[in-house]
Order: C-alpha cells, then structure tokens, then sequence
C-alpha cells in the first residue's frame, strides 16, 4: 500500500453519482447541426482554415492550433460548413464566440486516417501530432496537452486524475469501467513521452467499479492504481498530487516544478484514440444528469446542443429551470439549450428548484472561519471576501487571491451564504483589469514623454533652422553685395560663378517654407484667439 | 526644574543633529514620490484634474498642492491607490470633479473631417496620423480616451466611442448581496 | 445564481440557537441556586434587545426580518443578563442591553462587524456607570441573611423598593472573588477564607455548580464544530498557570487555580464569550495568543486591579488587538510552505 498524505481541508457534499454512473454509456446520433467554437482551450483561438460553404470530411482539420498555447478543431462529422459566424456559447460572459457552424450531411464519412507507431516518431513529431490532433486535457481546464508534455522529461511522477470528486459527474468513472484497456495504452503513450519513475491514477473511492477495471488492466504494467478517500476537491490537480506525493506545487507554479505531470484519465483515453486509431478530438463522454428521466454518459460529438443530449437523457422533467455545464460546484448556470458542448464540457445538469434550491440571502460574514477549516488552498476566506468587498485589492493579492483555486468548498460551508467564489473571481478579473490598464497607462507614458520631446525639439530646430535662415540672407546679402563689384582680377573663371537668379529662385522657396513654419508656430495662439 | 529643562534641551539639540545628519547623509536625489505617484496615475493625459497632464498632477500631488480625488479616469481605486501611498484617507471624488466614464477611444468621422491637423496638434499621446488637408484617422490602441482633440475640431467630427467588451475586456461582477441592498 | 450550487444546509441563525441551546444547563442551575430572578432580567434583556435591533435596523435602513432572526440579539441579551446581577433594577439590564445593541453593535455597523462583544462592552458601561448596582449580588439559597420570595423580588426589580424593613445588604451579598479581595486585605489567611460558607468546593457555592453547567453547554458547542476548542482551552490554561504561578509563590495570599476557574465568569467567557467569532481572531495562532492574553489579563484585574471581575476588561482588552494579532498570525498558504 502506498503511503497516502492529505491536504488541508474539503468537504462531502452530496454525491448523487449512482444516478448516472449505474447506466452504460450511450452513443449519441448524429445531431441537426453542430456548433464548434474556435476557443474550447486554454490560450488563443484556433485559425479557421475552411470558409462557409466547404464540403469537409469526419475528422478533417477546420481550424488550426495559433501561436504556442493553441489547439487544433476537427469536423466531429462529415458535412458542409454553414457559416463561420459569431455563436452564443457556454461562458460566464454571455459574450458571442467565433464559431464554426457545420451542417452533418448524414453519412458521417471519416477522411483517410490510420494509427501509427509512435515508438518510430520523434518526441517533437509526436507532440506536434497531438497539437494537431487538438488534444487538450479533458478534465475540465482544456490546457493544451502538447504544451504540457513539451518539458516534461524523465519525470519523478506522472498522475492520472481519476478522481472526479465532483458530486453528480461520471464520466471519467464510466469512461474507467468501458474503456480501462485503451486508457492504458493512452497512458503507455503519455509514459512514453515522459518517462516517468513512477505512474499512478488516483481513483476516489466511491467508484470500486472504475477500480477493479483499471486494476484489472494495469496489472503488470507497472502502473498503479491508488484509491484515495472520497474527499472534495481532492480531484483537483494541486490536492491530488498532494495526496498522491505529499510534495505541494508552488505558489503560481506548475506541477512540473516539482517533477510531476497531471492528466486525466479522458485525455489519456483521447491520446489513445489518436495515436493508435488516427482520430483526432471530436466526439467526448458527458454525462447528462439531475432533472431528467433517465440520467446517463453520452458519447457525444463536439458541439452538439445541450437540448439534443438532454432529449437522449430521456428529456427534461416538468419542473427543470436551466442547465449547469459542469458541475454543481465549479459549473456554470445557463438557460439556453443550444449552446454546444465543448471539449471541457463534463457534464450537463438540468437543474430544478427541488434539486438545486435558491439559497437564502447573504448575511453578514460573522468570521466563523468555516471557510478556512475547509479552505484546500489554505487560504484564509473571509479575509479575502472582506477585501474583496471592499474592493481592496491590492490587499487580497498580498493574501494570496491568486492561490484560490475556485473550488468552492467555502460558500459550501459557509453559513451566511456569501456567494464567496464570486467575491474572489470579482477581485481577480479586476486586478487583471488593472494589469492591462497599467500596461496601457505605460505606453501612453512612453508616448506622451515621446510627444513632448517632440515637441520641444521641433521648437529648437525651428528656432535654429530661423536663425540660419537669417544667417544665411545676411550672407546672401553680403554676396550680393560683393557680386555686384566687379573683379577683374578673376578672368578665368574655375568655377562658374552662381547665377543671381537661381539664388534668388531657391531663396523664395525656403523663404516661403520659413513663412510655413512661422506661421504653424503661430498657430495654436491664432486658435486661441479663434477660441 | 532646570534640570529637565537642560535634558530637554539637549534632547532636542541631539535629535536635530541626528535629523540634520541624516537629512545630508541619506539625501535622494530627484523626487521620487512623483515617480510613484505618476506610475499610480492612469496616464490619459487628459488635464480633467486641472493640471496639464498626468505628471504635473503627480507633482502638484506631492508637493502638497493638490487633493488626491481629481483623477476621473483613475476611479475610486486611483485614489485608494493614492491614499494608501501618501498614508492619507481615502476621499471621495470632490464636486467639481468629473464622473468617472466608460473607457471610450475618439473616433474621426472620415467624412466630414476636412484634415486641419487641430487634433493631431492637440492629441498628447501622439495617436492621430494624418498630414494637412489629408483625412486624419485615430490609432485606436494608442488612443488614452482624454478628449482633449473633441473640442478643437473646427467641424465636430470627433466623437467618444465606449470600448465595446471582448472577451479579452470582460470582468467578472462584483456580486451583489442582500446586506447591501436598503430597505425601501 | 452563483456557483456552487449545492450548499450545506447551515446558518447563522441555526448556530447562534445553538449557543443559547447550550447557555440553557448554566441557566437551569442558576435557577435551582439562585433562584427565579435571573429570568426576569433574561427576559427584559432579550425584550430590549430585539426592540433595540428593529429600531437601529430601521434607522440603517437594513431589513429586519433576516436580522432579527439571526438570534443574535438574544445571545448578546443572554450573555449581558448573565454577566451582570439579577436582583437589580429593572432599567439596569435595560440600558446595558441597549448600550450593547445599539453602540456596540451596530453603531460600528452591526452583525460581523463589532470589533467589541456588544455584551462585555454593555457590561462595562454599566460598572463603570453604575458600580453600586453591580455589586449586589444574590446570595445563593440557604446563605442570605433572609430570602425574598419572587413576588417581592419582582417588586424591588420593577417598584425599586424592599419590603419593610428589608435592606439591600440583608438579601444580597458580594461575590466569592469580592469577598476574596475583602477578606484579604482584613488580613485574613487564604485558607481561613475558603472555609467561609459562601465558598463551595472549588469556587464560590453555587455560583461554581453555574460554572459547571456552562462546562456542559461549552462541551455540547465543542461537539457540535460550534466552536472550536483552541480559544476555551487555551484561555483556561493560561488562567490556570497564572494563577497557578501565583499560587505556588504564596499560596496564603493567593487562591488556588481551581478558584479562579469555577469563580466569576471564568467558564462563561471560555466558552461563550471569548468564543464570538466577530471579535475574535480567525487564524489558529491568533486563537491561542488572544485566548492566552485574555486568561492572563483576567487574572491580573481580578487580583490587583478594582473591578470584581476580570473578564469583561480582558476581552475588551484582547478584542483591541483582534486585527493585529491576525494581520501578524497569518498561516504559509498551500504551496508557499518552503518560502521564508
């Protein structure tokens, strides 16, 4: 047995799992029309490569992974490109996205594609092969898969997150009972890669069923399975390598600093079905839960509608209100049904008021500390909520907001109902905000002590170009004055003399342009006066 | 009696002297406060607060001369910044100070612009390219939102565009919550 | 709505009844010991200060209903109407309530907002106020010099007047620890001190079985994560080794530490009063400093300073450094462990 640490901290919530996780995953039909936004990931958005109109192939390239934090999007079918158009989508904003509107032609016909040997390839080949293929990690922050591996040699430890300590969601404990071989081999590949001394996946207790599968089809690879006790949020990255190692990832730091990469189980089984099988990310499991008949795991395609899924749950029961795409502590509350799921959509679930009832309002925050019994960032909550409130956010930055993880276990606990989580993510998209204005303010520092330099030098050279000019008609003067004498001792002229009348020519023109700047000189006065 | 009063007296000779030493010892050239306050000062350039740029506040700042609530575009957080770096309270913006606004960009209508220069004379950041009689347009990125080419426009041909949100601009809400909201 | 969705089921009203649930055994003993006269100012108590919360309520223009249901009023009541002596005129317990509610509490802008107990700071006014009221305290059952039914004490609660012939002194007597000072400086020994019949066991009779019952209801919090055991424990260990120091160096002049933990108001501040988590600090080193500074402050007011009892002052004391201790108390965050 593996000697297991703990972090600080989390809380039990409700579980509510066996609903979805008893039923076989189904595979969805294909939908009337699917919705692939060009940003699913972490980083910038990918480059649409096909235009309205285009006849494009299942698992044909739409749209190609830009700049180093990117990912690559694929026709999860075949059909023809709609429209590349603004598209309401699954984000807090409510902000239209870039998305890419394909209409299925029914036959669902792949493009050529083949697995391969990836012993063969070169590491950098088979990175770029997973950029390509648009794999980003499934577990719901849709970091780029290839970034993530780029440095990460001869590892100490390499986790499969298996733990999905989210109440409601089961896909990864499905996924697990399904498809324990092929995660295997999608996990050889991520060994491969990264060539770690260890390989663990973490599976939360509460799902025997995932374990046996996945001891099952470990045995004698080398890579073990440790079960953890059921623990929100031990799921997230930074507890689980917590517990797993007992090694804690730096403040603002990457697992990676300390010798450890995280993936989750999906990708691994996503990593498998491209190497082995030439399938890029298109189609993902999602479970669809809560308010609905019959709650399962879908097998669905990217961007296919919340409403299709949820009519294959056995439709919406009476009295649903909205959906939430993740999960019921970290998800995001929508109304409108024809949003796509998207590569880091886990689960959708149909909320009602029986299910999910309003909280009662917010009290005062009467210190408590509720919060920071069960805080896994070791934070401390209610400070950070006071100078959230406040608005006081240098403050919260020097109590370490950015340490906040947003799992929510302290509104959970929290019994005034300070909707918490919104206090923190408030302050940080202001302090972001506020880099941006800062970075903004610097260049027009730059550029207004640029414009008065500028200035002041146009000043000078005109003052200096004035009294050349003087300098110069004097001269002329004078050089017209001795012109005018004849002198005889010069007869054989070396050089042709200059001929008054060009002088006088060129003279104008610069007399003029003087005139020119005299009076632009003069002329925020003539606006003054004009004022 | 006299006893306290020669200690007190040599206490305060001492104190002075170390004061003095200190004052020449540790002197700082230029005015760094200035620097540290024009850094907090959002840099549009816009003279709302009186003074003919960010700069010139700054200095009037620290030199004691002006209040730290005249900064519209800095918001309220400009002068919680403020208060907090000069140890002062925070004061609300004052009555003949301009409301804080939208971040907006100027925007030439291209049309009726007659290319006058005005706004490239007046522009501080340098953000309008153009030449005499030729249209002017606005660098948009460069653009601080001051309004300071708005008025001398002989054809009115400025307007103050708010900064559409992107995804990029987007903020998250300060919640609101049941304690704040007033009875009626 | 805002994630997460899914809460606990927990709420500032249901954890303040729970503290009143647990003052309820210190009652029902004061009761059998002290007799009926400390539900009457319970009850004046919780009446002004749930017409005190609506009135300022109103004038802050706030809602009443969330607010006046959060029990928090009541606790403040219950704690003020403890801490100060039942036999007393009735408009006593009234302006301590209304003292503690309005300026206390909400004046510095109400539930989780005080950075005083509203309760100690109503105590304090009103022995700062009026001393002579505060000292007079019911002797327990069996040791006054005559009783007062209830009727009469209602009538000197309300009416102001004794039955005929019936002084204050005659119904009332000082406090263990007051008699303790008294008897002291009339250079009696410590041990001839403890035998008088005012004395139980450990502390003052009955007024330590008191004690003991609000050890049953701080037991019953500590079970129930109300509070946490870092403030009582803490602060009664420093209290004992105060004490116990003390004692040790001159134990005829001293009381023994067991004394000064079933005296006074020692285990009602461990327990309830030190307890409020608005003025308390909320990291863990934080607890143990301000709990151990109020057990020792406690004990140098009862034994050297002019006050029957410590407790209020001590946590008035240590509710000043709250923000300190906390700002200086932080805890490394996860991730930050190795960094100095």
């Amino acid at each position: 047995m593996r000697k297991l640490h703990t972090f600080h901290g989390g809380i039990h919530p409700a579980e509510h799992k066996l609903e979805s996780s008893a039923q076989p995953s189904l595979r969805a039909p294909l939908p009337q029309r699917l919705v692939l936004p060009l940003k699913q990931h972490i980083g910038s958005a990918a480059k649409a490569l096909v235009q309205a109109g285009d006849k494009v192939l299942k698992g044909q390239l739409l749209a190609a992974a830009e700049g180093m934090l990117s990912a690559a999007i694929h026709a999860p079918t075949s059909g023809t490109v709609a429209a590349i158009d603004f598209h309401a989508v699954a984000h807090p904003s409510g902000l239209p996205e870039l998305c890419i509107v394909l209409q299925p032609d029914g036959e669902d016909r792949w493009l050529e594609h083949a697995g391969f040997d990836y012993r063969a390839l070169p590491r950098d080949e088979l990175l770029n092969r997973l950029r390509d293929a648009g794999i980003v990690g499934l577990g719901g922050a849709t970091f780029p898969t290839h970034v993530k591996l780029n440095n990460a040699q001869h590892i100490q430890t390499l986790i499969l997150n298996g733990a999905e300590c989210e109440p409601w969601i089961t896909t990864d404990d499905r996924l697990m009972c399904e498809r324990a071989a092929e995660i295997v081999q999608g996990i050889e590949i991520l060994r491969y890669l990264a060539q770690p001394a260890d390989t663990l996946i973490g599976i939360e207790d509460n799902k025997p069923q995932a374990i046996a599968a996945m001891q099952q089809a470990c045995a004698g690879s080398g890579i073990e399975v440790v079960v953890i006790p059921t623990l929100y949020p031990s799921g997230g990255e930074k507890q689980l390598i917590k517990i797993l190692t007992g090694k804690e990832v730096p403040s603002g730091g990457r697992p990676l600093n300390i010798g450890v990469v995280c993936s989750n189980v999906a990708t691994a089984f996503a990593i498998h079905r491209m190497v082995n099988h030439g399938e890029p990310l298109i189609s993902r499991l999602i479970t669809v839960t809560g308010n609905v008949k019959s709650p399962r795991n879908i097998e669905a395609l990217i961007g296919t509608p919340i409403a299709e899924l949820v009519q294959l749950a056995g439709g919406a029961l009476e009295d649903a209100n909205g959906y939430i795409v993740g999960g019921p502590m970290m998800g995001l509350e929508v109304t409108n049904a024809q949003l796509p799921v998207v590569k880091g959509s886990n689960c959708i679930i149909v909320k009602s008021d029986k299910l999910f009832p309003a909280p009662p309002p917010a009290l005062p925050c009467i210190r408590c500390t509720r919060c920071v019994q069960v805080c896994p960032a070791e934070l401390q909550p209610q400070d950070l909520y006071w100078f959230a409130r406040a608005k006081n956010l240098g403050k919260a930055q020097s109590y370490n907001l950015f340490d906040c993880i947003e799992c929510g276990a302290c509104s959970y606990v929290c019994p005034s109902n300070i909707p918490l989580v919104q206090y923190y993510r408030f302050a940080k998209s202001e302090i972001w905000a506020n880099e941006r204005d800062k970075e903004a303010a610097n260049l027009a520092r730059e550029r207004h002590e640029f414009h008065l330099l500028r200035i002041e030098r146009e000043k000078q050279d005109k003052a200096d170009k004035l009294a050349q000019k003087e300098k110069a008609a004097l001269a002329a003067k004078a050089a017209a004055a001795t012109q005018a004498q004849p002198i005889p001792s010069q007869p054989a002229q070396s050089q042709p003399a200059p001929d008054p009348a060009t002088v006088s020519a060129t003279d104008a023109v610069a007399i003029d342009a003087l005139r020119a700047q005299v009076r632009e000189i003069a002329h925020p006065e003539a606006k003054h006066t004009k004022e | 009696m006299l006893i306290a009063l020669l200690v007190m007296s040599f206490i305060a000779l001492a104190l002075g002297a170390v004061l003095g030493f200190s004052a020449l010892k540790f002197r700082v050239e230029g005015n760094p406060l200035v620097d540290k306050i024009d850094a907090i000062l959002p840099q549009t350039q816009c003279g709302q607060c009186s003074f003919p740029g960010c700069k010139p506040y700054a200095t009037a700042i620290a030199a004691g001369e002006a209040d730290i609530n005249r900064c519209p575009p800095g918001g309220e957080e400009g002068i919680r910044k403020l208060a907090d770096l000069l140890g002062k309270e925070f004061i609300p913006f004052g009555e003949d100070t301009a409301a804080p606004k939208p971040k907006s960009v100027a925007v030439i209508d291209e049309n009726t612009c007659i290319g006058c220069t005005l706004c490239i004379q007046a522009c501080p950041v340098d953000a309008i390219a153009g030449a005499a009689k030729q249209m002017h347009t606005i660098i948009a990125v460069e653009c601080t939102g001051c309004e300071l080419c708005v008025a001398p426009c002989p054809v009115d041909c400025i307007t103050m565009v708010p900064l559409p949100q992107t995804l990029q601009t987007w903020k998250w809400q300060y919640p609101e919550d049941a304690q704040e909201k007033k009875a009626p | 709505m805002f994630p997460p969705f899914t809460t606990q089921a927990s709420s500032v009203r249901e954890i303040m009844f729970k503290v009143l649930l647990a003052l309820l055994p210190g009652i029902a003993l004061y009761v059998w010991y002290f007799g009926p006269a400390i539900l009457v100012s319970i009850t004046l108590a919780s009446l002004t200060a749930l017409a005190t919360e609506a009135v300022m309520l109103k004038l802050r223009r706030r809602p009443l209903a969330p607010f006046l249901s959060d029990n928090s009023a009541l606790l403040t009541a219950w704690l003020l109407a403890l801490s100060i002596p039942p036999l007393a005129p009735w408009w006593l317990v009234v302006v301590g309530t209304m003292f503690a509610i309005s300026v206390a509490k909400h004046l510095y802008g109400g539930l989780g907002s005080n950075p005083f107990n509203p309760a100690m700071v109503g105590y304090a006014v009103l022995i700062i106020s009026f001393p002579a009221y505060m000292t007079h305290w019911l002797a327990p059952q069996g040791l006054g010099q005559l009783e007062l039914n209830f009727m009469q004490q209602l009538g000197y609660i309300f009416g102001g007047h004794f039955p005929a012939g019936v002084t204050v002194d005659a119904v009332s007597m000082a406090t263990p620890l007051d008699t303790l000072k008294t008897q002291l400086h009339s250079a009696h020994s410590m041990g001839d001190i403890l035998q008088m019949p005012v004395y139980g066991n450990l502390g003052g009779k009955g007024s330590e079985m008191v004690a003991l019952g609000f050890v049953i209801g701080g037991i019953y919090l500590l079970a129930n994560r109300i509070i946490s055991w870092h403030l009582p424990l803490t602060f009664l260990a420093a209290l004992f080794a105060t004490a116990g120091a003390f004692y040790l160096f001159d134990p005829a002049h001293y009381a023994p530490p067991l004394f000064h933990w079933f005296s006074g108001a020692a285990m009602l501040a461990a327990f309830f009063i030190l307890t409020d988590p608005v003025t308390s600090p909320t990291t863990i080193r934080g607890k143990f400093i301000f709990a151990a500074g109020a057990g020792f402050l406690t004990y140098i007011i009862r034994v050297f300073g002019g006050f029957p009892d410590g407790v209020a002052f001590a946590t008035l004391l240590m509710n000043m450094c709250v923000p300190l201790i906390d700002a200086y108390t932080q805890p490394k965050v996860f991730g930050k462990k190795g960094e100095q």
